[in-house]
């Protein structure tokens, strides 16, 4: 998208780098993502309104700090206090359920990818914000719109605030080593190189323990990219299909290159792995290469010049298909403040605010506006790029079927990933695991 | 001036409603009995009530259920993964006790004797217990790292005695060892110190009467020193089964279940499939299988405890 600057924007920008500092921060950042004219719903502000804010713990520390110093800001502005509650990912969804359950808690909710759609019926609608943020910053990327939208009543029950996805993360030098320039685009080249990394002592390695994140970042890719898929259109279960047992028997082939021991990879291990110098490649956030990059140690800093980023290889079905996680914030009803709560979600959504969280955060999280594309954090280094289109490729949570407790079940209880972990560790044929992921399936999808 | 007895005489004034309500016998068990029973039924028969009930729902986080009946207990009945934790968890608790009583018995006789520093020696053995289970399970997921895990690069690459690293948590029965020898690790402590309790409530005289009749140290062991030591050895033995049949955070923290679910015990299936995966009652329904097991283990102890009798000259019966 081609930046619109104002002559005022490109005074700005002429300062360089010093804008960024020198003159506050956000206003250099803010000044490089194109608007368009958009009036702002109509918000009245309760009187006494206070809210508060539940959310997940940081994973890069410029998260908090820039998402507290935004939230003091809107107090500033609107007078509103907002107390922010920094929770444990893992303890997300359970919280929000409670609040959800006995119709108390936090105002408003960060909570992650489908947890909305578990209790739509609670959730205040969001299409008046949506639609103006929408319509300021270039439109919602259409994951998002899936992500915030009941299916039923085309109503936004949630709004996205970003995404986190994989990418392949690499050390140049050791595919170099083993023959190749740069990461294979399809599934076979990457097999073939990952082969050539075993041989040349420098295997990769993906995580095929119970691992939420990774574990299942990669195996869903992997089944998805040669046609496999949890649910069809009409949301019938569609698991054990002749496309997952050729994902699952190409997986099985890649995974005997790996780095032995994938099998007990949890999140954490090959982020441990990779900065150790055991692994050549990976799947990973960006926060591997952040890093090596703000390391205290100058060996693993010296590293991060070596490490690359790449997007998955494309499989048969011929479209990227990488998954995403989507963090998405909610409004409770039992909120009493229900236009505070709104104005304080829009307020962090605008460019004032969002462009500085987006760029300190390095890319860990994705934009859901198209709008944010300009940010020069997707420019500033050239690494950061492969995460630039997180949220406009990835494929959503239970493909191709709905968004809802069934996608949300399979994933908690680890279905994709273990079919694949059985495969791999020779426990079960491709057939069998894919038979026993539908019938593990069939009880969340009924 | 003669007084006489009427004069002195008072009535008693009429006792309050209150006075009496607190004399008697049936309010005052009532009134006391109340905090307790308070506590128990909200902190324990609620929840528990309230499991028991889930088991028979399909509730799903966020969401209230309809009573299914025994529908979770026929699909976990089918289900490989729940068989296998039951198993996993029999395993582990019939292995990992024995080995814990083993060595926390031998421990417990190492340091009965009269050792140097043996108080201090004594502090030293609990520390496994102290520390929080969380941190030693992190710890233990550093010892069995496929890559860093300081066994494997003394056997590999200190020692030469094995060729490649050991893949501790990547085969479902390394795991399920590797787990085990964790927990025994945790748990030696708690044998250890409450055995040696009961060692020196032992008289002397006892030992002195077998020594004058002839016996071996072994006889010792065998007719003195295990059967005073039954008593407390029962209680120990149930309270270290109900922990370890119930744990949760070393499995939990060490390797969530994996490989593919080989090494899920019922404690972490029941958190996976209720938390996790929201499914409120079929979680329940696994926890409540639980039941019969811990229930066999307190009988077990209640009969076991009976055997107290002889100690004080009694029948054994």
């Amino acid at each position: 998208m081609p930046l619109r600057l104002t002559r005022r924007d490109s005074m700005i920008l002429g300062a360089g780098a010093l804008a960024g500092t020198a003159l506050g921060g956000p206003v250099g950042l803010r000044a490089q993502i194109p608007v368009a004219e958009a009036t702002p719903p109509d918000l009245p502000i309760e009187d006494g309104a206070s809210l508060t804010l539940l959310r997940p713990t940081k994973f890069v520390a410029t998260d908090e700090e820039i998402w507290l110093a935004n939230t003091r800001k809107f107090t500033e502005v609107t007078g509103v206090p907002v107390k922010v509650e920094f929770e444990g990912w893992e303890d997300i969804p359970t919280k929000t359920a409670v609040a959800a359950n006995v119709g108390s808690g936090p105002d408003v909710v960060i909570g992650f990818a489908d947890n909305p759609f578990l209790y739509k019926d609670k959730l205040h609608d969001l299409s008046d914000i949506t639609a103006y943020l929408g319509a300021k910053y270039g439109g919602w990327w259409p994951l998002a719109e899936r992500y915030g939208t009941d299916p039923d009543t085309g109503k936004w029950i949630a709004m996205p605030v970003g995404a986190s996805g994989g990418r392949i993360v690499y050390r140049k030098s050791m595919i170099e080593a083993a023959g190749f320039s740069e990461v294979p685009t399809d599934v076979d080249g990457f097999l073939e190189m990952s082969t050539a990394l075993q041989a040349n002592g420098t295997p990769m390695g993906l995580a095929l323990g119970n691992a939420p994140g990774d574990g299942n970042a990669w195996t869903h890719w992997l089944v998805w990219a040669h046609g496999g898929k949890m649910a069809d259109d009409d949301n019938n279960l569609i698991i054990n299909s002749p496309e997952t047992i050729a994902g699952l028997e190409y997986g099985k082939k890649l995974f005997e290159t790996f780095i032995p021991g994938t099998l007990s990879w949890l999140d954490a291990n090959n982020n441990k792995a990779f900065l150790a110098g055991e692994i050549s490649l990976t799947q990973n956030g960006i926060s591997v290469y952040y890093a090596a990059k703000t390391s205290e140690d100058a060996k693993i800093k010296e590293m991060a010049e070596d490490i690359y980023h790449a997007r998955m290889p494309v499989g048969p079905v011929g479209i990227p298909t990488e998954r995403c996680l989507v963090f998405n914030s909610m409004i409770f009803q039992h909120t009493p403040y229900p236009n505070a709560a709104k104005a304080y979600l829009m307020f962090m959504m605008e460019s004032d605010q969002y462009a500085e969280w987006l760029e300190k955060g390095i890319g860990y999280f994705n934009h859901p506006l198209q709008a944010y594309d300009a940010s020069p954090v997707w420019t500033n280094d050239p690494k950061h790029e492969a995460y630039k289109h997180v949220m406009k490729d990835a494929v959503w949570d239970g493909y191709s079927g709905r968004l809802g407790p069934q996608s949300a079940a399979t994933l908690a209880d680890f279905i994709m990933v273990q079919m694949v972990a059985s495969v791999c560790s020779g426990q079960a044929t491709a057939e069998e695991a894919a038979a026993e992921a539908q019938r593990r399936a069939s009880r969340y999808y009924r | 001036m003669a007084t006489t007895a009427k004069d002195l005489s008072y009535e008693r004034p009429e006792d309050s409603w209150l006075s009496r309500l607190f004399d008697n016998k049936a309010f005052l068990i009532i009134v006391c009995m109340i905090p307790a029973v308070g506590l128990l039924g909200v902190f324990l028969s609620y929840p528990l009530g309230l499991g028991i009930w889930l088991a028979f729902t399909d509730t799903r986080i966020g969401q209230t259920g309809a009573f299914i009946g025994l529908e979770n207990y026929q699909w976990l009945w089918n289900d490989p993964i729940f068989w296998m934790s039951v198993g996993n968890t029999l395993l582990y608790t019939i292995v990992a006790t024995i080995g814990k009583f083993a060595l926390g018995l031998w421990l417990a006789l190492l340091l009965n004797n009269h050792l140097p520093f043996k108080s201090l020696l004594r502090a030293i053995i609990l520390i496994p217990w102290i520390v929080p289970t969380v941190l030693s399970a992190i710890a233990f997921w550093w010892i069995y790292d496929p890559q860093f895990s300081i066994i494997s690069y003394v056997l590999v690459d200190k020692l030469g005695i094995l060729d490649t690293y050991i893949n501790f948590l990547g085969e479902p029965w390394n795991a399920r060892w590797s787990l085990i020898a964790a927990n025994i690790w945790r748990g030696i402590p708690f044998v250890a110190i409450c055995l040696l309790a009961g060692l020196q409530t032992i008289s002397p005289s006892l030992y002195e009467a077998a020594m004058l009749d002839g016996a071996s140290p072994w006889q010792r062991f065998v007719h003195v020193t295990f059967p005073m030591l039954m008593p407390i050895l029962a209680v120990v033995l149930t309270f270290s089964v109900i922990f370890t049949f119930t744990d949760f955070q070393l499995v939990y923290a060490i390797t969530r279940g994996g490989p593919v679910n080989s090494t899920h015990l019922m404690a972490t299936l029941a958190f996976q499939r209720g938390i996790p995966g929201g499914m409120l009652g079929e979680g329940a329904a696994i926890a409540v299988a639980m039941i019969p097991f811990l229930v066999g283990a307190t009988i077990f102890s209640y009969f076991a405890l009976a055997r107290r009798k002889w100690q004080q000259g009694g029948a054994d019966d």
